[in-house]
Parts: C-alpha cells; sequence; structure tokens
C-alpha cells in the first residue's frame, strides 16, 4: 500500500527520492527525449535535462536533511541556473513554485502537495502563456494535476495519456510553432519529460509503500 | 524624466555573437556624447547557444549604476529565464525590467535613451515604441 492509499505523509527524504528517480528516468531517456526534440524542436531536450537533474542531484547529496519545500525550491533553482533551454525556467518554476506552495511544514499529505503542484502548473502556464492543447509539457502537466488527488498512479496514467495526445496537435508554442503544420504528428518533448516526471512520482510513491 | 546615473541595458540572446553584435550596433548608433553601460548575456557559458542565468545575473550586476536595469532577450528560453530570474526576487539588481521590445530596434532605441540621460520608464518606452514602426 502506498504512503497515500494509508493516508500517511512524505517527507522531505520522498521528495529526493523522487527527484533522483526522476533524474535516473532522463538519464534512460534522454536519447528518446532528444529524438523527439529533433523532429520538431532545436534537438537539445535530452541533453538538456539531463544537465540540469544531474545539477540537482548533485546538490541534493551536499544537502542534509531538508523540508519538502526546500527540496523543491532547491531543485527548481539548479535546474533554472543549469538548463540552458526553456525546459529550465519552465521546469524551475514548476518545483519552485509548487516548493514555495509547501512552506517549511516537514511532512505533507499527498492531498497538499497535489495542490500544490497544480499550483506549480499554474506558474508554468503563466509564464510561458500556454495552455492546453497547445502541444507543451502543459498536455501532460494539467491532466495530471486533476486527478493527482486520487493516487499518483492515476496522475502517471494521466501525464502519460495527455504526452501521447499531443501527436495529432499543432503545436502553438516554442520553437516547434514555427514549424506550423508540419508539427503535426510527433509527440511533444516537453510534455513527454513531463510524463516521465510524474511516472518518476508513482514509483517513488510504491517503492515507498 | 532624467537620471544622474544611467539605466544599464542587458542584451540577452541565444548566441554570444548576436549579443556582443547588437551591443556593438547599438553603442555605435547610441555615439555622440557619454554612453551607457550596456552587457551582452548570450549563449551558454560553455559557448554553445542557449540561455545562461548566471550570464544573465552577472550582466546586470555589472551594468548597474542604480538607476535600473533594462533587459532586452530575443527568444523563447531567453525571454522565460529572465522572467523566472525576476520571480526569484534576489537575482537581479533592484530595478531590473524585462522590455517588451523587438531585440536589435529595442536595443538601438533603449542605448540612445538611456545614453541621453532617460530613466528606466523613458527607457522602456523607447524600445517598445519600436514595434510600431512597421517596415512594410
Amino acid at each position: 500500500m502506498s504512503d497515500q492509499e494509508s493516508g500517511g505523509t512524505l517527507d522531505g527524504d520522498f521528495f529526493r527520492r523522487w527527484l533522483t528517480t526522476a533524474g535516473a528516468a532522463v538519464e534512460r531517456e534522454a536519447d528518446h527525449l532528444t529524438e523527439l526534440d529533433s523532429a520538431i524542436g532545436d534537438a537539445d531536450h535530452g541533453a538538456n535535462l539531463q544537465r540540469g537533474f544531474r545539477a540537482v542531484t548533485a546538490a541534493l547529496e551536499k544537502e542534509g536533511p531538508l523540508a519538502p519545500g526546500a527540496v523543491l525550491t532547491l531543485a527548481g533553482r539548479q535546474l533554472i541556473s543549469t538548463v540552458g533551454g526553456a525546459s529550465g525556467p519552465l521546469y524551475g518554476t514548476l518545483l519552485r513554485r509548487t516548493g514555495k506552495e509547501l512552506g517549511d511544514a516537514s511532512a505533507v499529505t499527498p492531498a497538499r502537495f497535489a495542490e500544490a503542484l497544480a499550483a506549480g502548473v499554474a506558474a508554468v502556464a503563466q509564464l510561458g502563456g500556454a495552455k492546453a492543447g497547445d502541444k507543451t509539457m502543459l498536455d501532460a502537466l494539467e491532466p495530471a494535476v486533476e486527478v493527482l488527488g486520487t493516487s499518483f498512479a492515476a496522475g502517471a496514467e494521466a501525464a502519460r495519456a495527455g504526452a501521447l495526445a499531443t501527436v495529432p496537435l499543432q503545436a502553438r508554442k516554442g520553437r516547434a510553432s514555427y514549424l506550423g503544420e508540419r508539427s503535426v504528428g510527433h509527440q511533444d518533448p516537453g510534455a513527454t519529460s513531463a510524463a516521465l516526471l510524474l511516472a518518476a512520482l508513482a514509483e517513488t510513491s510504491e517503492a515507498t509503500g | 524624466m532624467s537620471v544622474e546615473k544611467p539605466v544599464g541595458i542587458v542584451l540577452v540572446s541565444h548566441s554570444a555573437s548576436v549579443a556582443a553584435s547588437v551591443a556593438e550596433l547599438a553603442l555605435g548608433l547610441a555615439g555622440g556624447g557619454p554612453l551607457a553601460p550596456v552587457a551582452g548575456a548570450g549563449g551558454t557559458p560553455g559557448g554553445e547557444l542557449g540561455t545562461s542565468s548566471e550570464l544573465i545575473s552577472a550582466a546586470a550586476a555589472r551594468v548597474d549604476r542604480g538607476s535600473g536595469v533594462a533587459i532586452l532577450a530575443d527568444l523563447g528560453s531567453s525571454v522565460l529565464t529572465v522572467k523566472a530570474l525576476l520571480a526569484e526576487g534576489d537575482e537581479l539588481p533592484e530595478g531590473t525590467r524585462l522590455l517588451d521590445a523587438p531585440f536589435v530596434e529595442g536595443a538601438v532605441a533603449a542605448v540612445v535613451t538611456s545614453s541621453a540621460g532617460g530613466d528606466l520608464d523613458a527607457v522602456e518606452a523607447a524600445a517598445a515604441e519600436a514595434y510600431s514602426y512597421r517596415k512594410v
């Protein structure tokens, strides 16, 4: 049984494990992400996220125990300063804003985290001026936060489905939007990496249970 | 609307050579009197195409004279990184503003206005006005 089902709380160490698991997923999928990005972007999404998550993992290793909010804001800051592409400020804002929402509580309920992540997703939408359907990471993140309160597994599944659903869409934001109709038929790299992040969350939660 | 110390200008591009060249162009066209401090923040620290928050923060600190700093950015991650840094609160000098302006034309307008003693509002207005000069 996961923490969530048992009504338990998530501490800073849980969020550290989530980000480490996400970093491992980024390492594993970096080539795939870059391949998706070479179709409709500038072919650096995998490498950029790899650089960012390596910095996140290294920064977290250096720190002692941190509250959930502090883990997320530290990680967000690393992403903003090391990624070099648009995914840096976007994922950085997602984690930082989520972390700020959580404040300095030493542990949070899954429901509280789901609410905070929804605020993080709203901040990403505001920063990039994008909305669901524009063929961006929001197509995975928005459906995920809608159901995350139910379970992390449901969030991961909604993100995966959301990423797959970007295939027939025409990009309206970012570098891919310059391609117009030629962006149709390709899965969005940002939505794909967002789905990896949510899958890592579900995986971490299962491992914890 | 003039200030004793000039408004600093930062030009953020995906490319180091674009940032440096636009700075050179804007300073060249501003000529004639004392020039505003201008710094480019282009590409990544490793010399690749991209955006570096580190280079942006350093450039802003370098041109800050206490009258505010105006940032112009080219596109995509340049714009998003500056906005994320502004949201951080303490990464950029007090009175730093991202201008909504075309990169090259806005840079020229901003540097000319700042060099002439315009304050941050005047620099912002001049740079944004560059959007209204239609070419056809």
